[in-house]
């Protein structure tokens, strides 16, 4: 079973709603509150990405639940100007917070596994997955 | 987790119970524990939520919501002590390949020094970080002549050595053009400056000794002047030469210049590691290392290079702060 529901990102007080609406999902789930906080703060890179790399875009939850396993994912989605090296990004130490740890390696780090499309001109879909164990 | 979790409300409980110096340092211990086995910032925080939440169970209405608060503030601590972890493992890599690219160093560019009946050579090269920025060459293909190269590159490390294997090989194509040290210089020039990128400049001094009629010829590209101790009159004289460090300009030229060299006269090479006492400016370097080949002249060439090290070395307090290298030939 997958339920999916989505939120606009257009002001920074989006950010907010995906948040709520992450930790929500994460919580219904059945993820304990350290974990509930690792996916919000996932969310919160990736919108906050969006909102000042795209200015637009979405931030989609899916919950799947299947016999063999439960799992959370997010999927952030722009039509804004891309990521012209990928692996780059991917890299510690290369956004421009340098060492805090956060930005896509964190995010990479907070969920079990991490894939970015991204084409110059064109935007960006990350897509984000966590596993419930 | 679960053996922690329970190891941790017992060490909290007995602590609470027993505000005690010695329930601390066990705490302490634990931490170490939690440390080895990757447990990140938000996980203690929640471990520690819930034994708050065991230990007084009446209170958690009133704590609960804190702890979520600074669960939520740990993540990002988390996240940076990760980065930490992976950054230090990365570190750990650079390190491993530092060494191989040093021992492919070693290999590459060892300097070996001829053994001549007539003439005595000496040579010491220490680097002042892993890699060695000096490098010496030394050619003595035909029995009658022996040339040396000088070398320093500006710059340090990795880019510094493969520069200086570009050097070698240029060296090693002269055959026999190894006797006209402008010349020499010329060509070597050509090399770099077409091959290496522009930030990269080469000092050298270059010599050629007709073993026979003991004429040492020399030019300079920008290096630290050679020094000649003549035994007759007493005196050291500095072979000065013109010439631009190599790699700056595609066509620049390298004055040639020969000195007559006397029974037990001595030419010393050395890069400006030896001569710059970075760290003693009030010391007169020139006046020091004079005095010291003065001293101890009648040792061997490869003593007298060993005598400088230890005794600079010394005099700087152990506190070198470049490559350094001395060629010695005694006639
Ligand atoms: N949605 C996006 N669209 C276009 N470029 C993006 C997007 N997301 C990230 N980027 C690019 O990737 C880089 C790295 O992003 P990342 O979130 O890792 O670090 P950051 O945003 O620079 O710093 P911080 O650590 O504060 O998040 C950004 O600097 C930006 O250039
Ligand atoms: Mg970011």
């Amino acid at each position: 079973m997958t339920f999916k529901s989505s939120v606009e990102i257009i002001t920074e007080w989006d950010i907010v709603a995906a948040r709520q609406l992450g930790r929500d999902e994460a919580k219904a789930l059945g993820f304990g509150i350290v974990d509930q906080a690792r996916i919000t703060t996932a969310i919160s890179e990736l919108a906050r990405n969006i909102y000042l790399y795209a200015r637009v875009g979405v931030i989609e939850v899916e919950k799947v639940e299947t016999d063999v396993e439960k799992k959370i994912v997010v999927i952030a989605t722009d039509q804004g100007p891309g990521i012209k090296d990928v692996r780059q990004v991917i890299e510690d130490g290369y956004s421009t917070s340098g060492g805090l740890g956060a930005g896509l390696p964190g995010v990479n780090r907070l969920m079990d596994s991490m894939v970015i499309q991204s084409v110059v001109g064109e935007g960006t879909t990350i897509r984000a997955e966590k596993r419930l164990r | 987790m679960k053996q922690l979790e329970s190891q941790y409300e017992k060490i909290l409980s007995d602590y609470m119970f027993d505000q005690s110096e010695k329930n601390l340092y066990i705490a302490q211990n634990f931490t170490r524990q939690l440390i080895q086995k990757n447990i990140s910032p938000e996980d203690v925080v929640n471990i520690h939520k819930n034994a708050v939440g065991k230990i007084f169970p009446d209170r958690v209405g009133e704590d609960q919501p804190a702890y979520d608060f600074l669960i939520e503030v740990m993540v990002h601590y988390g996240m940076a002590h990760r980065e930490h972890q992976s950054l230090l493992q990365i570190q750990a890599e650079y390190e491993m390949e530092m060494k191989i690219a040093t021992n492919i160093q070693k290999t590459l560019l060892k300097t070996v020094v001829p053994q001549l009946s007539s003439i005595d050579i000496g040579m010491i090269s220490i680097p002042f970080r892993k890699m060695n920025g000096d490098y010496v060459h030394f050619l003595h293909d035909r029995e009658d002549y022996l040339s040396v190269a000088v070398t320093d590159v500006v710059g340090k490390g990795v880019p510094a050595a493969l520069c200086m294997s570009m050097v070698k090989y240029g060296l090693e194509t002269l055959e026999y053009a190894y006797k006209d040290p402008s010349y020499v210089l010329e060509v070597i020039n050509r090399v770099i400056e077409k091959g290496v990128d522009d930030s990269m400049f080469v000092s050298m001094f270059y010599g050629c000794l007709d073993i026979q009629n003991s004429i040492f010829s020399y030019a300079s590209a920008g290096h630290e002047p050679a020094l000649h101790y003549s035994a007759k009159q007493g005196k050291f004289f500095s072979l000065e030469a013109k010439g631009l460090l190599l790699g700056v300009l595609s066509e620049s030229k390298y004055s040639y210049n020969e000195i007559f060299l006397e029974d037990k006269d001595i030419v010393v090479m050395m890069t400006d590691g030896v001569t710059e006492f970075r760290s003693r400016e009030d010391l007169n370097s020139r006046e020091i290392i004079t005095s010291l080949i003065v001293e101890n002249k009648h040792v061997s060439a490869q003593q007298l290079c060993n005598i400088l090290y230890k005794q600079i070395e010394k005099i700087l307090d152990f506190k070198l702060s470049d490559d350094f290298t001395v060629v010695i030939i005694k006639n």
